[in-house]
C-alpha cells in the first residue's frame, strides 16, 4: 500500500515537471503570435526598411537568410551525405573510423561563436572571400555537417542488410549497389536530416555576425560575393541596438523567423511520419 | 568485355577515395578550426602571458596598455553555466524519466515533438523573449535596478539544454535491457521502485552523458545569454548581478575590433579556451555514453 503511493506520487511530481518543461514552448510560441501577427503584412514582407529601420519591412533580410541557408545546403549536403557513405558502407571497425565519429561528435560540440571566428579566420581572411553569402554559407555548412552525417548514416543504417546481399550476389558492384539501391531506400531520412539543417541554418546568429550580416542593407544582394542581412541577426540589431523601435516590428520579425523555422521543421516530422509509415521492409 | 571490366574496376576505386575524402571531410575540419584559431590567437601571448591572460581580472582591450584578463568572463560562464546546470538538470531528467517510463504512447508522441520544437526555437528568438518578458519579471521581482542578470541567462540556457538533456536521457532508459524490468517487477517491485532502484542505475553512464552535453552546449551557447546577462565585465558575486561569458565577449566585440589587431586576437584567445573546454566536456560525454553501450550489452 505505501509503495503504491509513493509511486502515485512521484508519477504525479515527473507529470508536473514535465508540463513545467513543455509550457515555456506554448508560452514563447503564444506570445510572438499574439504581438507579432499585427506587423506581419505584404508591406512588411516585402520592402525593405526605411528611417533608421523604424518603418518599412524586412524583405531583404528573408532574402539574406534564403541565400545563406541555399549556400549551405548545396555545400553540406553532398560532403556530408558522402562523407556517411563512407561510414556506413566503406569504413572497417578501425582507429580512423573512431578518429572520424570523434571529429563528427566534437563538430556537432563546438560553440557557435567559435565556428564564427573560424568562418572569419578561413572564409572572410584567409580566402579572402569578404563578409559574403559565401563565407556566411560556408560557415553554416561546415557547422551543420555532423547534422547531415548523423541523419544520413542513420538512414543508410537502417535498409536492411539484404538488400545489399541479393544485389552484390546478382553481381552488381559495390558503388552501383550504393548509387541505386541503398540511397534510394535511404532518401526519406537523408531529407529528414536536409530539412532539419536548413531550419538549423536559418535560424542561427553567432557564425554569421561576422561572416556574412550586414547591419543595414536595403539592396538585394547581387552575387555570392556580397554582403546581406539576415533574420537572426536583424533581429539581434533591431532588439538590442537600435532604440525606440516599436514592440511590434520586433515582435514581427520574431515571428518570422519563428515561423520559417517551426514551418521547415514541421514538415520534417510530418515527412518522417509519413515515409516511416510508408516504408515496405 | 575485358575492358569495360577494367573501366568498372578502376571507377570504383576512384569512387572509394572520393568516398574516403568526404569521409576525412570532419577531421580536415576539427584540425582547420584549431589551426585557425591557434593562428589569429596565438599572437595574443605576445603581449600577455598565459596566466595574465587566463587569471587577470581585468579586461580593458582597447586602452593602453591594453589589458587581457579573461577571469571575469570565466566566472561569468562558469556561474550561467552553473545556474542552467542547477535549473535544468532537474527538470530534464524528471521529464525524461515520466516520457521514457510513464507517460502513455499518444502523450509520448506529443511531448516528444514539443520537446523538439523547443530545440527548433533559435537562440535568438529565446534571446529576445528573455529580454522582453524575463529580464522585466526579474527585475520587478527581486526590486533590482537591472534584470538583466546572471539569473535570466541561466533561465534562458536551461531551456536551451533540456532537449539535448531529455532526449538523451530518454535513450539511455529505453535501452536499458528488457530482462532488468522483468526481473525487477517479478520480485515485487513496483513500477517507480524499477525506475528508480534499476533503470535509473543501470543508465547512469548515459544520464551522465546527458548532462554534460546539455552542460556542452549551455557553455557555447552565445546570443540568447547575451541579450540577457547584461554584459557587465566584473567578477559576479550572486545570480541577480549582469555577468559576461566568453561567448558574449566574442560577438559583441568582433564587430568592432580591427582585423589584425591584438584585440582581435584575444577574442580568437577566448575562442581557444572555449573550442578546449566543449572539446573536453564532449570527450568526456562521449566516453560515457561508449560506456553506457557496454554495460547495457
Amino acid at each position: 500500500m505505501k509503495s503504491a503511493t509513493t509511486q502515485k506520487l512521484a508519477f504525479a511530481a515527473l507529470g508536473v515537471t514535465t508540463v513545467l518543461v513543455t509550457v515555456p514552448v506554448l508560452l514563447i510560441l503564444g506570445l510572438i503570435i499574439k504581438n507579432g501577427a499585427g506587423a506581419i503584412s505584404w508591406e512588411f514582407l516585402t520592402t525593405a526598411p526605411r528611417h533608421g529601420m523604424r518603418e518599412g519591412g524586412i524583405f531583404p533580410a528573408i532574402v539574406g537568410t534564403l541565400c545563406l541557408v541555399a549556400t549551405a545546403v548545396a555545400a553540406a549536403v553532398p560532403l556530408g551525405v558522402l562523407a556517411a557513405v563512407y561510414l556506413n558502407e566503406y569504413a572497417g571497425d578501425n582507429w580512423l573510423t573512431r578518429l572520424i565519429r570523434l571529429a563528427i561528435i566534437n563538430l556537432a560540440g563546438v560553440p557557435s561563436v567559435v565556428y564564427g571566428l573560424f568562418g572569419v579566420g578561413l572564409f572572410v581572411m584567409f580566402l579572402k572571400f569578404g563578409s559574403s553569402i559565401l563565407a556566411g554559407g560556408l560557415t553554416l555548412a561546415v557547422m551543420n555537417l555532423p547534422v547531415i552525417i548523423t541523419a544520413t548514416k542513420e538512414a543508410l543504417d537502417a535498409v536492411p542488410q539484404t538488400f545489399r546481399e541479393v544485389s552484390l550476389s546478382l553481381g552488381v558492384s559495390k558503388w552501383k549497389t550504393i548509387r541505386h539501391i541503398v540511397l534510394p531506400n535511404a532518401i526519406p531520412g537523408i531529407l529528414t536530416g536536409i530539412i532539419l539543417e536548413v531550419s538549423r541554418a536559418a535560424g542561427e546568429t553567432a557564425p554569421i555576425l561576422f561572416t556574412a550580416a550586414a547591419f543595414y542593407l536595403p539592396g538585394l544582394p547581387k552575387s555570392v560575393f556580397s554582403q546581406v542581412m539576415a533574420l537572426p541577426s536583424h533581429l539581434f540589431a533591431i532588439s538590442t541596438q537600435i532604440p525606440n523601435i516599436s514592440m511590434q516590428t520586433r515582435y514581427g520579425t520574431a515571428l518570422v523567423l519563428l515561423a520559417l523555422v517551426f514551418g521547415v521543421n514541421c514538415f520534417a516530422i510530418i515527412l518522417r511520419a509519413r515515409l516511416r509509415a510508408r516504408r515496405k521492409w | 568485355m575485358r575492358f569495360r571490366a577494367t573501366l568498372t574496376k578502376i571507377w570504383e576505386f576512384l569512387i572509394e577515395k572520393a568516398v574516403l575524402l568526404a569521409g576525412l571531410a570532419s577531421v580536415v575540419f576539427v584540425v582547420l578550426i584549431f589551426i585557425f584559431l591557434l593562428r589569429e590567437g596565438l599572437r595574443t601571448f605576445a603581449t600577455v602571458s598565459l596566466s595574465d591572460f587566463l587569471f587577470g581580472r581585468k579586461w580593458y582591450p582597447i586602452s593602453t596598455p591594453p589589458q587581457f584578463g579573461i577571469l571575469p568572463m570565466i566566472c561569468g560562464s562558469a556561474l550561467v553555466t552553473l545556474g542552467a546546470a542547477l535549473l535544468g538538470v532537474p527538470l530534464g531528467l524528471a521529464s525524461a524519466i515520466y516520457i521514457a517510463e510513464v507517460a502513455p504512447p499518444r502523450i509520448k508522441e506529443v511531448l516528444k515533438t514539443g520537446i523538439e520544437l523547443l530545440a527548433a526555437i533559435p537562440s535568438v528568438v529565446l534571446g529576445f523573449v528573455g529580454l522582453v518578458v524575463v529580464v522585466p519579471f526579474l527585475r520587478q521581482t527581486f526590486d533590482l535596478p537591472t534584470g538583466q542578470t546572471a539569473l535570466a541567462g541561466a533561465i534562458m540556457l536551461s531551456l536551451m539544454a533540456l532537449p539535448t538533456t531529455v532526449s538523451i536521457t530518454e535513450d539511455a532508459l529505453t535501452s536499458v535491457p528488457k530482462r532488468y524490468r522483468e526481473a525487477a517487477l517479478a520480485l515485487g517491485a513496483t513500477h517507480w521502485e524499477y525506475i528508480h532502484r534499476v533503470a535509473l542505475r543501470a543508465a547512469a553512464p548515459g544520464i551522465v552523458a546527458a548532462v554534460m552535453l546539455g552542460i556542452g552546449r549551455v557553455i557555447g551557447e552565445t546570443m540568447a545569454v547575451m541579450m540577457v546577462t547584461g554584459n557587465a565585465g566584473l567578477i559576479p558575486h550572486s545570480f541577480l548581478q549582469p555577468v559576461r561569458t566568453m561567448t558574449a565577449t566574442i560577438a559583441a566585440e568582433m564587430g568592432e575590433t580591427v582585423k589584425g589587431s591584438t584585440h582581435y586576437a584575444a577574442l580568437f584567445a577566448i575562442g581557444i579556451v572555449l573550442f578546449v573546454i566543449t572539446f573536453l566536456v564532449n570527450l568526456i560525454a562521449d566516453s560515457f555514453l561508449h560506456r553506457s553501450k557496454v554495460t547495457l550489452r
